[in-house]
């Protein structure tokens, strides 16, 4: 256990790195640290520095096992499986297979075309955003690992349950009906050499830090904002524990931002050392990741009104119990 | 020789495209290179990660894309 808390403090934490990022304020910029342009400047520093690195040696180490899962592969796996166990399957599946905004209608049109059932691919459908790999680890990063396992657990829970409402509510007719004239056909897997895998996730990290380095820098600067500049009066009268309307209202401003989890991160801490609620930080970000709007404006082509409003609420109502589940019982994570 | 690049548009498909152009001024070929964006047909091909590459209708790549030094391997 020594080692790995050691582990835990000087690579996920980086202690010495806020310690440096002090000592450069003060003796570089010539502020005190404790004041209030010294401190955020301290946080941008560290913060800023910490999330690239880990981001760049995480999405490394996940895109070469993502490499394994391509959603041509889930889809054929997923095939053999009904019911709950498909379901169940569908989003721990979700997790390791890499997806992005811009290939959820050829996902959606595949997984349906080759007649794998409403349930089953709205399960994935909810757990590929909500629990990436990424930002479990990031989370434990940030929070610690207890937060880390149980938001995890939570979001499959999530997926899982989610998926079987919406199996079981018939809204077959309720997918455009071109989706299932789709070909289902099994592309013949492209073998990959070792050399492959590699050369593919050093791509996707840079992919991955061309398209989110904004929102971390963005993410970062309103944590450092929310950290020393906005009253904690404010903070805690909109968002705070004991208002029952904070778990809605950060569900709400989360749903039509469109950002990273890993441009989240940084100001869920902040609010987070505010005194915001758990539940009510962890709904936030499970509303931005879930709740974007471009990938539910190209959901929106492929399914009618009715399953639309069907998946929106069920992921909104899944978020309040969460957010409000993770308030009441925080003190066990904490 | 014909090649087909299989996308809805994004960026990587375009990417991809270029690649292809290049790999084929290095091997001095000559080919016709499609683009196939309609998502169904995209499908047809039972591609769903895109950026996709297809060369004489069999599928060589797809979630990625490759650079020139790799298409000459799987062209030539």
């Amino acid at each position: 256990m020594a080692v790995f808390s050691w582990f835990n403090e000087v690579f996920l934490k980086m202690t010495w790195l806020n310690n440096f990022m002090g000592g450069i304020v003060e003796n570089v910029f010539q502020l005190d640290s404790t004041s209030r342009i010294g401190a955020s400047l301290q946080f941008f520093l560290y913060d800023t520095l910490k999330i690239f690195f880990l981001l760049s040696v995480l999405i490394f180490g996940i895109s070469y096992i993502q490499s394994y899962f391509p959603p041509e592969r889930t889809k054929k796996i997923l095939g053999r499986y009904k019911g709950i166990n498909a379901s169940i399957l569908s989003a721990l599946l979700g997790t390791v297979t890499p997806f992005c905004s811009c290939s959820s209608i050829p996902l959606f049109i595949g997984f349906t075309g080759a007649g794998l059932p409403l349930g089953t691919t709205f399960s994935f459908l909810i757990s590929s955003p909500l629990v990436d790999l990424a930002s479990v680890i990031l989370l434990a990063s940030i929070f610690n690992w207890s937060i880390a396992l149980a938001y995890v657990l939570v979001g499959l829970v999530l997926a899982v349950l989610g998926g079987g409402v919406i199996g079981r509510a018939g809204m077959e007719n309720q997918v455009e009906s071109f989706v299932y004239g789709a070909s289902s056909i099994d592309v013949e897997e492209v073998k990959l050499s070792p050399k492959d895998r590699y050369n593919y996730s050093v791509e996707q990290v840079k992919e991955v830090i061309q398209k989110v380095w904004l929102y971390v820098l963005l993410g970062v600067g309103i944590g450092a904002l929310i950290h020393n500049w906005i009253p904690q009066e404010l903070i805690t009268a909109l968002l705070g524990q004991d208002k029952w309307y904070s778990v809605p209202l950060a569900t709400l401003i989360g749903a039509p931002i469109y950002a990273d989890i890993f441009g989240t991160l940084p100001i869920a801490e902040a609010l987070l050392a505010k005194g915001v609620g758990l539940g009510t930080v962890l709904a936030f970000m499970m509303s931005v990741t879930v709740l974007s709007l471009p990938s539910l404006i190209m959901l929106k082509k492929v399914i009618k009104p009715r399953l639309m409003s069907l998946f929106v609420g069920i992921v909104v109502i899944g978020i309040f119990i969460i957010g409000f589940g993770f308030n009441e019982f925080s003190s066990v994570f904490i | 020789m014909e090649i087909k690049v299989l996308g809805p548009g994004c960026a990587n498909c375009v990417r991809l495209e270029k690649n292809v152009e290049e790999a084929l001024k290095n091997l001095g070929m000559k080919a016709t290179v499609s683009k196939v964006t309609d998502p169904m047909d995209i499908i047809s091909f039972g591609v769903m990660s895109t950026p996709g590459l297809v060369v004489d209708n069999k599928v060589v790549s797809y979630g990625r894309v490759l650079t020139p030094a790799e298409i000459e391997e799987k062209i030539n």
